[in-house]
């Protein structure tokens, strides 16, 4: 069972689709799910604390606005736990404000970069290109590793 | 600042949607709670919410897409249900999320029919022209020789 990071990270369908054919979806639910059961944390309801845009900084550099840093402290180590990653192209509702514009510019920019297998794509429009959508990702999640990681 | 207390903690949350000509959520719903098995069960127009440890939810999450495979989807939530911070009832309106779930729900019938294509035979993909990898291009560019 490989690790496999979606994008858009909230997608029903990517998720959905990655654990039906025996794989773990990495999305923001995880890192979400991680703060929201974490005691402590000081600043509910984001449970973004001053900490976390210092997290950041392993993945954006310090002139990067604190925004894009603190978002990356929950993305960044989803994705530095990914063994592959599945990606849609140009998702129509993963717009947002320039936080969280900047962060997905980063998210793919650090998917493309780290030598996994990754597999693109867009939303289907058709039932043909659903049949074609389905069929490459389950072409490409067998070719991912079975067994268990670590 | 008042300390945060987290509430279910150890649990996970799955959303289950049904997109079904021959289930409901309200059938779901109901054939849910009878294989429940003290898993937390939250019903809702698109299908349900259910929390619980990882291995109940993960069991009764597969017994529950038996119903109709190709037409069930399963995601992970981080909230659990009816959390302040998420629940509409509280905030008033479509609970943030909302647009995401109802953008993917107008793509799933068309995951379906792939879905069942996929289940009946497994169809060869049809073939797309590769763009060139631009570190391909470096290496080819590198490895002129002055």
């Amino acid at each position: 069972m490989a690790k496999v990071f979606i994008y858009p990270a909230t997608s029903l369908i990517l998720s959905d689709m990655v654990a039906r054919f025996g794989h773990e979806p990495l999305g923001s639910a995880i890192g979400i799910r991680e703060r929201i059961q974490t005691p402590g944390f000081e600043s509910p309801p984001l449970q973004i604390t001053p900490e976390e845009p210092k997290k950041g900084l392993k993945w954006a550099a310090v002139e990067v606005p604190s925004g894009v840093r603190g978002r990356m402290a929950v993305y960044g180590p989803l994705i530095e736990a990914a063994e592959a990653a599945v990606i849609v192209r140009d998702p129509e509702f993963a717009f947002g404000c320039m936080g969280c514009a900047r962060t997905n510019e980063l998210i793919l920019f650090h998917l493309r970069n780290m030598g996994i297998p990754v597999l693109e794509l867009d939303y289907p429009e058709s039932e043909d290109e659903g049949i074609a959508f389905v069929a490459a990702i389950r072409e490409f999640l067998n070719g991912l590793p079975k067994e268990a990681s670590e | 600042m008042a300390e945060y207390i987290p509430t279910y903690v150890g649990t996970v949350t799955k959303y289950v949607f049904v997109e079904s000509p021959l289930l409901t959520p309200k059938d779901l719903a109901v054939r849910a709670y009878e294989i429940s098995g003290g898993v937390m069960i939250k019903e809702t127009c698109f299908g349900l919410q259910v929390t619980g440890t990882p291995d109940e939810v993960e069991a009764l999450v597969a017994k529950v897409r038996e119903f109709d495979p190709f037409h069930i989807f399963v995601k992970d939530r981080g909230f659990p249900p009816g959390d302040e911070r998420r629940c509409r009832a509280n905030l008033g309106g479509a609970r943030p999320g909302y647009l995401g779930h109802e953008f993917e729900m107008k793509k799933v019938r068309y995951i379906s029919k792939g879905l069942e294509a996929a289940a009946a035979t497994a169809p060869s993909l049809p073939e797309k022209p590769k763009s060139l990898d631009a570190r391909r291009l470096k290496e080819m560019m590198d490895a002129e020789e002055p």
